[in-house]
C-alpha cells in the first residue's frame, strides 16, 4: 500500500470518527427539539456536555488532515462550497455556544432560545454533511484546472438531498441510541421508540440512496463488487444493522450504541470504496477529478504527518477512552452540570 | 463601487481572525493561572483557593467555549477564501495544522471536559492533571499556530517546485527563523492577559465587596503572575521578536519602527505622526539618535535599512503597521506600572485598601487583549503584500471561484453573528461575577 492510499484511509478513519462522535451529539441535538421538559432538556445537554468538545476536535483534525494530505481537496472542495459552508459554520458556533450559554440565566425566554439554537445547530449540520457528501458521491463541475464551476443552488439537488436526509435520519437513530445509555425509565423507553423509528426510516432510505445511486453515481458500482473490501464492509454493516434491535429488545444499550457506531463506519467505508481512488471526481469529465494521487502532498509531507498521526492519534484514543470511562452511565443533574 | 474580492477576503479574515483571537490568549493565561491556584488549593487544602478555582474555572469554560466556537471558522477559511494560497502552501502549511488537533487540541478540550465535570468524580490529584493538561494542551496548540504563521514571514525548509512550495525539512520549517521567539513572545502576552483577566474580575467584586477571601487570593497570584510576565514580554521577548524582525523582514523592521530612510546610526523614534502620501515621512518625531542601530544590531554605527531602499509596491501599509506597533510597546510598557504598582502594595500589605487601584485594574482587564490584536495587526500587516514572504502575494492567493459578493455577505453574517456573541460574552460574564458576590462559588464552599 502506497502513502497515499494510507492517507486516504486515514482521513477516512478521522471522517468516520467524527461522524461517530460528534454523529451522536447531532442526534441529541435534534432530539432536543422534541424534548418535553426542563428535566429532561438539561439530561441531554449534561448526556453531551463533558465530552462533546473532544468531538468537534476530529472534524477540526480531519480539516487538518485534509489540508496536509490532500491540499487540492481542501483548496478546491471549501471553496467550491462557499456559501453552504459558511451556513455550516455558522450553525456549529451556535451549537457550541448554546451549551455554556443557556444555564447561565434562569429565564424561560432566554432557555428556549438557546434551545432553539442548539437544537437547529445540530440540525442544519447533520443534514448539510449529508448534502456535501452527496454532491462529492455524484461528481462536482471542476474545470481542467481543477476550479469548481458551479453554483450553491446547484449543491441542492435531489440526490444530495437524498443523502442529507439519510445522514439526518441516520444521526437521529445514532443521538437515540447513545440516549438509552444515559436515561432511564420512561424517558429511555421514548429514546428507544425513537431509535426503532429512525431504524426502519434509515433502512428504506438508504435502499432508496443506494437505488438512486445506481442512475446518479454508477461509477461507484465499477468493479467493487470484486473487490473483497467491499464484501466485508457489506455484510458487517448488514449484521450491524440486523443487531441493533435486537440488542435494544434486550437492553444492552452499549452493544447497541457500538452496531450504530459499526453501521456508520461501514456506510462510509462502502462509499469510499466506491470512489478510490477518487476524491472529488469532475461531473464535467472524469479526467479532471482529484484523485489521492493528483491531488496529495508530497511524500515527504506525507512521512512526516503519518509519524504524527502515529504518535499522536493513539495518546488521543487511550485518554479519550479514560474520559468516556469517567463519564459512563446514567447521566446525573448535580450543581455543576449545565 | 465594485467590490475587490482581494480586500474584501482580507477584511473577513481580519475580522474573524481578530475575533478568534481575543479568546485564546486569555484561556492560555486563564488556564495556567488555574494551575498554580487548583494547585495551592489541592496541595494546601486551603478552601479559598478552591473556591477561587471554583469561580474561574467558569470563567475559563465560557472563555475557552467562545474560542472553539470560533475557532472553527479559522481552519477552513484557508480553503473557503484563500484556495490559491491552501494549494500553494498546502504541502507544509497543513501539517502544523493538523499536528495541532492532533497534540494539542484533543487534549485541551478532551481534559477541559473532565477539569470542568470532574471535580467531584476524581481524585483531587487527577483533577489538578486534568488542568494542568488544559493549560499543556492550550500551549502546544499556541506552539503549532504559530508554526504556521511563523513559516508564513520567514518561510524554510522547502523548495519551489511544480508550482507550489514543497517540504525538503520539516525540523527547518517547523523551527524557521522566527518561530520559537513569537512563540515565547506570544505566551508571555497569553498570561500577561489572562492575569488581567484574573485581576480585573477580583478587582470588580472587592470594589463591590471587600470581604471576599476568594477574590484577594485570585488577585495576590494574578498580580505577581503579571509583573514577572510583562517584564518578560519586554525583555527578552519583545526584544529579541524585534531584533529577528530586523534581520528577517526588514520591510517590517522599517515600517513598525518608521525609518524611511536606510542610515548608520539610526535612530529609535519614540514619537511621530505618520505622513503616508508619497513620499512618505515621520512629522512632529522625537528621536534618540543611533540607538535603533544599537537595538537591532548592538552596534551604534550598524545600518539599518529603511523603506526607502525597498521597492514601491513591496513595502507594507504604513500608518497601520506603525501606529499598531508603537500603541502595542506603549501598553507593555503600562502593564509593568500596573502590576509592579500592585506587587508594591502587596508589599506593602496595602493592596487591599486602595479602590483606586481596583478601579484601575478594572478598565485595564481588556487592554492585554487589544495589546495582543495591536501585534497581530503589526505583524501580519507588516507582513503586506506578501502572504508568503517574498514568495506569494496576497492578491495571488484568493479563491478563484468564490464572488465579491459571497464574500461580502459572509462577512455581514459574521459580523452579526459576532457581534451578538460579544455582547453575551461580556453580559455573561458580568453576570458571573455579580452572582458569585451573592452567594455562587462562595456558597459552594462553604457548604
Amino acid at each position: 500500500m502506497d502513502l497515499n492510499t494510507v492517507w486516504f484511509l486515514l482521513v477516512g478513519v478521522l471522517i468516520i470518527g467524527y461522524a461517530i462522535l460528534d454523529g451522536f451529539d447531532f442526534g441529541v441535538g435534534i432530539l432536543h427539539l422534541f424534548a418535553r421538559d426542563e428535566k429532561e432538556r438539561r439530561i441531554n445537554l449534561n448526556a453531551i456536555g463533558p465530552v462533546w468538545d473532544g468531538n468537534e476536535v476530529w472534524l477540526l483534525t480531519a480539516g487538518g488532515a485534509l489540508f496536509a494530505a490532500f491540499p487540492f481537496v481542501y483548496a478546491t472542495v471549501f471553496s467550491g462550497f462557499y456559501l453552504a459552508l459558511m451556513l455550516l459554520l455558522v450553525a456549529l458556533i451556535f451549537r457550541a455556544v448554546s451549551l455554556e450559554f443557556r444555564g447561565k440565566v434562569d429565564s424561560p425566554g432566554w432557555k428556549k432560545f438557546w434551545d432553539w439554537s442548539f437544537g437547529l445547530g445540530s440540525l442544519l449540520p447533520a443534514i448539510l454533511f449529508g448534502v456535501a457528501v452527496g454532491n462529492i458521491l455524484r461528481g462536482i463541475p471542476i474545470d481542467s484546472n481543477g476550479i469548481f464551476t458551479g453554483s450553491f443552488i446547484g449543491l441542492l439537488n435531489p440526490y444530495a438531498i437524498l443523502i442529507g436526509v439519510l445522514s439526518m435520519v441516520m444521526f437521529l437513530m445514532h443521538g437515540a441510541i447513545y440516549m438509552t445509555m444515559k436515561t432511564d425509565g420512561e424517558l429511555r423507553d421514548r429514546m428507544i421508540r425513537w431509535a426503532s423509528t429512525m431504524w426502519m426510516m434509515m433502512i428504506a432510505v438508504y435502499i432508496a440512496a443506494t437505488v438512486a445511486s445506481i442512475f446518479t453515481a454508477a461509477y461507484l458500482f465499477d468493479g467493487v463488487l470484486d473487490n473483497p473490501v467491499f464484501w466485508i464492509l457489506f455484510l458487517l454493516l448488514l449484521g450491524a444493522i440486523v443487531y441493533i434491535p435486537l440488542s435494544l429488545k434486550a437492553g444492552r444499550y452499549g452493544r447497541s450504541f457500538l452496531s450504530s457506531s459499526v453501521m456508520i463506519a461501514c456506510m462510509i467505508g462502502l462509499a469510499a470504496v466506491g470512489m478510490f481512488p477518487a476524491l472529488v471526481p469532475s461531473s464535467i469529465n472524469a479526467a479532471y477529478s482529484l484523485t489521492i494521487y493528483n491531488a496529495s502532498s508530497t511524500s515527504r509531507t506525507l512521512t512526516v504527518m503519518l509519524i504524527i498521526a502515529g504518535i499522536g492519534m493513539p495518546l488521543v484514543i487511550i485518554y479519550s477512552a479514560y474520559i468516556y470511562r469517567v463519564f459512563r452511565g446514567t447521566t446525573v443533574i448535580g450543581e455543576e452540570s449545565y | 463601487m465594485d467590490l475587490d474580492p482581494v480586500v474584501l477576503s482580507r477584511i473577513q479574515f481580519a475580522m474573524t481572525i481578530g475575533f478568534h483571537f481575543i479568546f485564546p490568549p486569555v484561556s492560555i493565561g486563564l488556564a495556567w493561572l488555574l494551575v498554580i491556584i487548583e494547585g495551592i488549593g489541592w496541595k494546601t487544602g486551603n478552601e479559598t483557593y478552591i473556591g477561587a478555582g471554583k469561580f474561574f474555572s467558569k470563567v475559563l469554560a465560557l472563555t475557552f467555549a467562545m474560542g472553539v466556537a470560533t475557532g472553527i471558522v479559522m481552519e477552513f477559511q484557508f480553503g473557503t477564501n484563500w484556495a490559491e494560497y491552501s494549494k500553494f502552501v498546502g504541502d507544509i502549511f497543513g501539517a502544523p495544522l493538523a499536528a495541532e488537533g492532533i497534540f494539542a487540541f484533543f487534549m485541551e478540550s478532551a481534559f477541559l471536559g473532565l477539569y470542568l465535570f470532574g471535580r467531584k468524580r476524581l481524585s483531587k490529584g487527577i483533577h489538578w492533571f486534568s488542568i494542568l493538561m488544559v493549560a499543556v494542551g492550550a500551549t502546544i496548540s499556541a506552539f503549532w499556530i504559530l508554526v504556521a504563521n511563523s513559516w508564513q514571514q520567514t518561510p524554510a525548509g522547502y523548495v519551489l517546485q511544480n508550482g507550489r512550495a514543497e517540504l525538503t525539512s520539516f525540523y527547518e520549517a517547523v523551527f524557521n527563523p522566527s518561530t520559537l521567539i513569537r512563540f515565547f513572545h506570544t505566551m508571555t502576552a497569553s498570561v500577561i492577559s489572562g492575569a488581567f483577566f484574573l485581576a480585573g474580575i477580583s478587582a470588580y467584586l472587592l470594589h463591590k465587596k471587600k470581604e471576599l477571601p476568594f477574590a484577594r487570593k485570585a488577585l495576590k497570584v494574578a498580580i505577581i503572575a503579571g509583573l514577572i510576565f510583562s517584564l518578560l514580554a519586554v525583555f527578552p521577548t519583545g526584544h529579541e521578536h524585534a531584533r529577528q524582525v530586523a534581520r528577517t523582514q526588514p520591510e517590517k523592521f522599517a515600517a513598525i519602527e518608521g525609518l524611511y530612510s536606510g542610515q548608520r546610526q539610526a535612530p529609535l523614534l519614540l514619537f511621530g505622526f505618520v505622513n503616508a502620501a508619497p513620499p512618505p515621512e515621520m512629522q512632529a518625531a522625537v528621536e534618540i539618535p543611533g540607538l535603533l542601530s544599537w537595538m537591532a544590531f548592538g552596534d551604534i554605527d550598524a545600518h539599518v535599512q529603511g523603506i526607502d531602499e525597498f521597492p514601491a509596491d513591496e513595502i507594507p501599509p504604513l500608518w497601520l503597521t506603525f501606529v499598531s506597533f508603537h500603541n502595542m510597546v506603549i501598553l507593555g510598557l503600562f502593564f509593568i506600572g500596573v502590576t509592579g504598582l500592585g506587587v508594591f502594595f502587596l508589599y506593602r500589605k496595602r493592596l487591599y485598601d486602595k479602590k483606586w487601584y481596583y478601579k484601575l485594574l478594572i478598565v485595564s482587564l481588556p487592554l492585554p487583549v487589544v495589546a495582543c490584536q495591536f501585534g497581530w495587526v503589526a505583524a501580519e500587516v507588516g507582513r503586506q503584500p506578501w502572504v508568503v514572504y517574498r514568495m506569494l502575494k496576497t492578491a495571488d492567493a484568493i479563491s478563484l471561484t468564490v464572488s465579491a459578493g459571497e464574500i461580502l455577505f459572509s462577512i455581514i453574517l459574521f459580523g452579526l453573528v459576532y457581534l451578538m456573541l460579544f455582547i453575551l460574552y461580556v453580559f455573561l460574564l458580568v453576570r458571573e461575577a455579580n452572582h458569585s458576590l451573592h452567594g455562587g462559588a462562595v456558597k459552594e464552599v462553604t457548604a
